[in-house]
């Protein structure tokens, strides 16, 4: 993992004049006097920095608010301010960062702090039946609390003119996936704006954390958004090994990776299929999902579990690999890499898809950057960002990826970028499985003398994926803060709706696939 | 051509007969054999998603795949509750969908079956019962069976589905 960011920062914001404490030890951090927080949030995005997230923690008594940011070239660099107690608002740096907004909106929901300046302060994940005075991450609220239900109403944003209408779908749509509201604001077929009204999956994640043994944690952590549970419960893991000082053995980092990958070949083959399907082509569905299945199936065989779910754990992997599980692995990614060829092939000949994701739903390279756009949808619109290169977390400092990065910001470019990660994540396991370091798969976990902190990033599927986690001197989980790669996709799709027919609204939604889960929690 | 070829080579691989009694062949024979005799052949799912994590979604995907290929059995989902003889529903319900939960099951038209679908539809699973939570899908609407797993198997639920339908003679006279 890595931090030299952490120095860039302290010296461009001590040059600024702010008072800035080095928290160093692992992970380092900065303190920022409240009062400065917004000018350090002005003073990174000037000086190129991405936002990360913004999160909260209560500290004793009072709160602290924490924003994480990020560089290509010096990775990561996480600070923190605190509030004096008793006080009930903190400054918002939505101004300056755009993807601050949700966040911050979520830690006035659930810790009752304002964020002052914020533009838009209506409730997020509160839906408007909870009541006004419940905060459920303060310690004080207990998480088997029953709320009462309220009476309320969201105010929607709304338009007026000839011929504006608004279509309401959801939260139960037409298919087998996730729930979520979406309100359109449309003139005949064009979309006009598109406004995401999430939470609907909100199960307190967060809460749930509390008090849990990190073997817990790791399982709950693993449930924050299935499709990309070896993502999510290595993130975990990782911020619990930080915490601890844990080094794990290097076979188990390598695993874990080829397990990552090959949860990257099943979701970027299995949405492909998709995406062609919502668009009518079959044919493509048909053969991803089949693929998909062939994956699954193996990683029964030799992991236990189709999805992969619980085989990373606090000091390891739960499965090694022997020699014949080595060769099925490196048979079965080759040939599944061929067959994408293959089926790449098809698909930039094939007009009638082509016709229909080629220039649909264009996120602009500017738009993206401001948003930090992430993953797949971010590297398609030309941001050169993948947490696997820029934090180096092992294996991937011993083995790079090749970062897909192309121009467009359309369908197709995400399609694109999914389709060549498809024969990369093939390439790092034939070199992760030849290069399988010998010895053991699992360090016994033991938990750190007294309370610690961790900070991890993994780059899932979706993209980056951030954890936080506080553990108490008992070895328990105080705080969990896990910042899934879509509570800021979401936004990207609301951009890239703006510029397409209502019929055309799927096609872009599936090719971003966010989660709503994890953007939940 | 290129289409044509391909699937050509790829060929029918929808399951062959099998031995055992778990397997997709014949507990899909099993299946259709019901549906034919109680819901004249066909038997329309309308899929909720009450909080999961999109685990039990990505299996429920699964049985369309063409190895299971559901629709052969005379299964399939519709996008409307309106059209729909049972309702699988999955997750820990939220406090937040529940009231979309139970408007869906309403719009049902009886008779109905629920089923609940996976560990934490079953019991609140990983998620349990809190503020945000309110567990089992049974705490929030009547259900008449559960299939369990975390998530279950596209044969889990094919097995699951089979025992619904053969313990509840055309939906539940709720």
């Amino acid at each position: 993992m890595r931090f030299a960011l952490h120095e860039h920062l302290n010296t461009l914001l001590t040059d600024a004049g702010i008072a800035v404490r080095d928290l160093a030890g692992k992970p380092p951090c900065l303190h920022i006097p409240v009062a400065r927080w917004t000018a350090t949030a002005k003073l990174a995005k000037e000086a190129g920095l991405r936002l990360v997230a913004v999160w909260a923690a209560q500290e004793g008594e009072g709160f602290a608010v924490h924003a994480a940011f990020a560089h290509k070239d010096h990775g990561y660099a996480l600070t923190k301010t605190t509030l004096v107690v008793g006080t009930g608002a903190f400054p918002s740096i939505t101004p300056h960062y755009v993807a601050a907004a949700r966040m911050e909106r979520v830690i006035h929901d659930l810790y009752g702090l304002t964020p002052d300046g914020h533009p838009d302060t209506r409730p997020w994940i509160k839906h408007e039946h909870w009541p006004q005075d419940a905060f459920p991450l303060r310690k004080a609220f207990a998480a088997a609390t029953t709320m009462p239900r309220v009476e309320g109403r969201y105010p929607f944003i709304e338009a007026e003119g000839d011929g504006v209408y608004e279509i309401p779908v959801g939260p139960v749509h037409a298919g087998i996936i996730e729930p979520g509201h979406f309100r359109f604001l449309a003139v005949g077929e064009q979309i006009l704006n598109l406004e995401e009204r999430l939470g609907y999956v909100h199960k307190g994640i967060e809460k749930a954390m509390e008090g849990r043994d990190v073997m817990a944690g790791a399982r709950l952590a693993g449930r924050v958004s299935g499709d990309a549970t070896v993502a999510h419960a290595w993130a975990f893991c990782q911020a619990a090994e930080q915490a601890a000082g844990l080094e794990i053995p290097p076979r188990a980092a390598a695993l874990r990776a080829v397990l990552c990958e090959r949860e990257r070949l099943a979701n970027h083959i299995g949405d492909i299929g998709a995406i062609c399907n919502d668009a009518a082509w079959s044919f493509m569905h048909m053969q991803c999902q089949r693929l998909r299945e062939d994956l699954a199936r193996l990683h029964r065989r030799l992991f236990g579990h189709r999805l992969l779910m619980d085989c990373i754990q606090p000091g390891g992997v739960t499965h090694d690999v022997d020699y014949d599980g080595i060769g099925l692995l490196l048979a079965q990614t080759r040939a599944v890499a061929a067959e994408m060829r293959e089926l790449y092939d098809t698909y930039e000949n094939h007009t009638p898809i082509r016709e229909r994701v080629i220039d649909s739903g264009n996120v602009k390279t500017a738009d993206a950057a401001a948003i930090g756009l992430l993953g797949y949808a971010g590297r398609s619109a030309e941001l050169d960002s993948d947490a696997r290169r820029d934090a180096a977390y092992a294996p991937y400092d011993r083995h790079q990826p090749r970062v897909a990065v192309c121009r467009g910001g359309d369908v197709a470019a995400r399609l694109w970028v999914r389709f060549t990660e498809i024969q990369d994540s093939a390439r790092l396991i034939e070199i992760l499985l030849r290069d399988l370091p010998e010895g053991e798969t699992h360090t016994a976990w033991r938990a750190p003398w007294s309370d610690a902190c961790g900070f991890a990033v993994i780059e899932s599927w979706r993209g980056e994926i951030a954890a936080w986690l506080r553990l108490a001197a008992s070895g328990a989980v105080d705080r969990y803060y896990v910042r899934d790669p879509s509570m800021i996709n979401w936004l990207g799709l609301e951009l890239a709706a703006r510029e397409v027919p209502v019929p055309d609204f799927p096609l872009n939604n599936k090719s971003f696939n966010c989660s709503y889960s994890g953007h939940d929690l | 051509m290129k289409l044509f070829r391909k699937i050509l080579r790829t060929g029918v691989i929808t399951e062959p007969p099998p031995q055992p009694a778990a397997d997709v062949e014949h507990l899909g024979m099993q299946i259709s054999e019901l549906i034919r005799e109680r819901y004249r052949g066909s038997l329309a799912i309308r899929m909720v998603d009450a909080g999961s994590c999109n685990g039990c979604e990505l299996e429920i995907h699964a049985l369309n795949n063409p190895y299971y290929d559901l629709e052969r059995f005379g299964i399939h989902f519709v996008a409307s509750p309106r059209h729909a003889d049972m309702l699988l529903v999955t997750g820990p319900v939220t406090r937040n969908m529940e009231t979309a939960l139970k408007m869906t099951l309403d719009a049902v038209a009886e008779p109905k079956l629920a089923v609940a679908v996976g560990d934490c539809a079953a019991c609140g699973g990983e998620f349990g019962v809190s503020y945000a939570s309110l567990g089992a899908v049974s705490n929030v609407i009547s259900v008449n069976a559960v299939i369990r797993g975390c998530p279950p198997t596209p044969l889990n639920l094919l097995q699951g589905l089979l025992a619904v339908l053969g313990s509840h003679p055309s939906g539940s006279g709720r």
